[in-house]
């Protein structure tokens, strides 16, 4: 059996709000995460290399 | 001096230097969404260097002044796409995150929420992960990310609201799968942790 508490507001609506809000700022957290590593020199090797041969172009 | 009217698309230094600049304060953010779309660190910086080389090449076509990021994403996901339909190893890493996952999962004491949201990220339908991702974590509205996507704003709402269904029903699920018994201790972890960020606001 469930019980069911008709005089509160939807216990499974906060609860799925909650978990919305508990996803989203996971999902934040794990974008952030890759943000805040230090870019590989790679990417910059590239980058200055590529913007060499702009100047020079050739 | 005298006159300087320049046409478009001519060699400019000075206008590359600021482009330049202005790109590579971007790659962290260029990397954090290549790794949430592919979940894989490896692809992700080989999808976020052919991305920021894209941009490069296509400098000239850049209206200086209007949103650079957004531009940078579009970029990015299209290069993505691309890849993807020619037989990305995608597929392939996936199976191996979700092996790895649930390896994680065995052990009750294994901080397995952010891998979780991970596999779950990448169970979900593409257009749907991206859609989520640039609105939930990539900081842009509907309308930019409408505009990346290269879709209508409605279309957006609608598939970053389904994916935050499908999210939160595969991250139940998985639980369920995983013991037979509901709300395991990472979802509690995550739940604990958004009522902790909410109560600091």
């Amino acid at each position: 059996m469930i019980e069911k508490d008709a005089t509160s507001r939807s216990p499974e609506l906060d609860e799925a709000r909650l978990r919305q809000q508990a996803i989203g700022s996971k999902l934040r957290q794990m974008f952030d995460e890759v943000v805040n590593e230090p870019v590989p020199d790679e990417f910059l090797d590239i980058l200055r290399r590529a913007d060499k041969s702009a100047m020079g172009d050739g | 001096m005298g006159l300087d009217v320049r046409p478009p698309r001519v060699e400019d230094p000075a206008r590359d230097a600021i482009f330049k600049r202005q790109l590579v304060a971007l790659i962290p953010q260029l990397r954090a969404f290549a790794r949430t779309l592919t979940g894989d660190a490896t692809a992700a910086d080989d999808l976020a260097q052919d991305a920021m080389m894209k941009a490069w090449d296509a400098r000239a076509s850049f209206e200086m002044g209007t949103n650079m990021k957004a531009w940078t994403f579009m970029i990015l996901r299209n290069q993505f796409y691309s890849e993807k339909r020619r037989s990305w190893r995608q597929t392939q890493l996936d199976q191996e995150a979700a092996e790895r996952t649930l390896v994680a999962i065995d052990d009750p004491a294994a901080p397995v929420a952010l891998d979780e949201l991970r596999l779950g990220l990448g169970m979900l339908p593409a257009e749907q992960r991206e859609a989520l991702i640039l609105v939930g974590a990539g900081g842009f509205a509907y309308e930019e990310a409408a505009d990346i996507c290269g879709c209508a704003i409605g279309t957006v709402k609608s598939r970053v609201s389904r994916a935050r269904r499908a999210l939160q029903a595969i991250l139940d699920r998985g639980d369920y799968d995983r013991d037979g018994k509901p709300a395991g201790d990472a979802m509690g972890a995550i739940l604990a942790h958004a009522e902790r960020l909410s109560d600091a606001r």
